[in-house]
């Protein structure tokens, strides 16, 4: 299935070049975000929170905030990835090109997760300088964020494939995922909510997804890990299958 | 010779329903030169885009140096080149950055010695550093021809390649087909200018409504369906042609100043020694006169637009 090799490397150098040219917006964006956040949420109001299961509450937001960026992130790069060739009309060279699908596919979300990855270090590295982290599981904690990345890398590749204009490419990050993160136990535990909330967030797919990584951080989620690990199977195999799908009948890349 | 590119029974409808192609059986001789003519909508680009991968036939079948190009498309799509008829670029890349990106793309070694050549044959190598959409639009050209090149294809489609393209680039372009033509490269090209295929073409094929009607030698073909004309200017006009001259089908024209012949010049006998001949026997003068070969175009004409079977002639 993979033979090309080259062609490989050259999408990904080219996207990887993509992202230098933006590089400082890239990498600012997610310091001055996560300064935000700990201006607002761990100084002005985590001063008056208590502690989360023994976890100080500038300690505890560190995994949903990376998550959260992440998310929106990966969605947003992979997809913008594969619809500007569809939109500029460069795809042709992909589609006559000795690449296979699956080698596209390991092009342009390798890419996009590498960004998202970075990206997550960033956070990680400037919520340092605020408050004070200890990460109980440290490999478990980078192979989940590398998971979780690729995971939600290959939903933008499918949103960049389905998408035909700009604003359908926006809308899903925006309109699904970015309040299902939200509301998906980011910034608070779900024992926080009164029952019945609690109920209804736990159809919030969401919430098994930063639940596991906050578990890799504290040892503790609001689900169990093992709950987590096959929801984010779950999803990945999902995301998998579909791409599969497409790439089989061409869809909205082959007349 | 043997073919390179062997195309059977190939169709597309498109999901709208359009019938775009219809049993298309061709075969492309390594090393030719081959123009596929036909109006617009007529099926080229869909023709292309299906051996080139970017478009799936509903039937039928292609073969690219003996490699079937769905079964074993990574040896078939190594062959080929294409040229698109728009101008798809990525705006922010350096000239340098996309032509080696398309020689990696298919799965070359890189080759700066190669790269550089290609820039400077086609008067890239002085714009090496510039962002595409800092480019004219003749040089963007170039830069899609560059990036067709850069693997070495050994059959190079050109979709339309002078549409929109000033004199000196056509030039130029006509320039380069033939150099890669004496380095064995076969070349498909489609246009609606039938002045370029007069000029390149080895061979030609003509295609309307999706349909492959036609696939001749150039040269054949003109001498097999191409007409002469001989007109002769009157000294005095007629009202019409005299029944003297009724063996010939003769018309008038230039409000009867003109006396049009129309003969086979392949014929053995033209009847244009004995048209003269009678006419000074019945008086008629004439201050001039002057043949013409009829052109591809013409022929082309004739063939695109001739009513056929069943077929209205509005249609």
């Amino acid at each position: 299935m993979i033979g090309n090799v080259r062609g490989i490397r050259a999408i990904y150098m080219f996207e990887m070049a993509r992202f230098g040219r933006t590089v400082w917006t890239s990498l600012m964006l997610p310091v001055i975000t996560t300064t935000l956040y700990f201006v607002v949420f761990g100084s002005a109001i985590g001063s008056r929170m208590s502690d989360v299961s023994s976890v100080p509450y500038g300690a505890f937001i560190v995994p949903g905030l990376m998550m959260l960026t992440m998310f929106t992130e990966s969605i947003s790069n992979a997809s913008f990835g594969i619809y500007m060739p569809k939109w500029t009309g460069t795809i042709y060279e992909m589609l006559s090109s000795p690449m296979s699908p699956l080698e596209l596919l390991i092009a342009y979300v390798g890419a996009a997760a590498t960004k998202s990855v970075i990206i997550g270090a960033i956070i990680f590295a400037t919520a340092h300088l605020f408050v004070d982290i200890q990460v109980a599981h440290p490999l478990l904690m980078v192979g989940f964020m590398v998971l979780m990345a690729v995971t939600f890398c290959l939903f933008g590749f499918i949103i960049g494939i389905w998408a035909q204009s700009f604003e359908q490419l926006q809308v899903i990050p925006l309109l699904v995922v970015y309040p299902l993160t939200f509301l998906g136990g980011a910034f608070y535990s779900l024992d926080m909510l009164p029952a019945a909330w609690r109920a209804v967030t736990l159809f919030n797919p969401v919430v098994y997804l930063i639940s596991g990584f906050r578990w890799t951080f504290f040892g503790q989620g609001d689900v169990a890990i093992e709950v987590s690990m096959g929801a984010v199977a779950l999803f990945l195999a999902l995301c998998l299958g579909l791409i599969f799908w497409m790439f089989r009948t061409g869809y909205r890349l082959k007349n | 010779m043997t073919a390179v590119l062997e195309i059977s029974g190939l169709g597309k409808t498109y999901k709208s329903g359009h019938r775009a192609l219809a049993g298309v059986d061709l075969s492309i001789e390594k090393g030719e030169i081959f123009a596929l003519l036909g109006p617009n909508g007529a099926g080229k680009t869909t023709l292309i885009s299906i051996v080139c991968g970017i478009v799936t036939p509903s039937e039928g079948t292609v073969t690219v140096g003996g490699h079937d190009h769905a079964r074993d498309y990574r040896a078939a799509r190594s062959m080929i080149g294409l040229v698109p008829q728009e101008l798809h670029t990525d705006s922010f890349e350096t000239v340098m950055a996309t032509v080696t990106f398309s020689r990696g793309l298919f799965g070359k070694p890189r080759d700066p010695a190669f790269i550089e050549q290609l820039l400077k044959d086609l008067s890239l190598w002085d714009k090496r550093g510039s962002k595409i959409m800092e480019l004219s639009g003749g040089m963007k050209r170039r830069v899609m021809i560059a990036k067709a090149l850069s693997h070495e294809p050994e059959i190079l489609f050109l979709d339309e390649p002078t549409a929109g393209v000033d004199v000196e680039l056509r030039r130029d372009m006509w320039n380069m087909v033939r150099g890669l033509r004496e380095r064995g490269v076969t070349i498909i090209l489609t246009t609606h200018y039938i002045e370029e295929a007069e000029e390149m073409a080895d061979r030609v094929g003509v295609i309307t409504r999706g349909k492959l009607i036609l696939v001749e030698e150039k040269n054949a073909l003109i001498k097999k369906l191409g007409r002469k004309t001989l007109t002769l200017n009157l000294a005095e006009p007629l009202d019409a042609v005299p029944a003297e001259l009724a063996d010939w089908t003769l018309e008038l024209a230039g409000e009867g100043h003109e006396l049009v012949y129309e003969f086979d010049s392949q014929a053995e006998a033209t009847g244009v020694p004995s048209l003269l001949r009678r006419m000074t026997d019945i008086g008629i003068a004439f201050k001039d006169l002057h043949t013409r070969q009829s052109s591809l175009e013409d022929i082309f004409v004739g063939l695109v637009h001739e009513p056929r079977d069943g077929e209205g002639a509005a249609a």
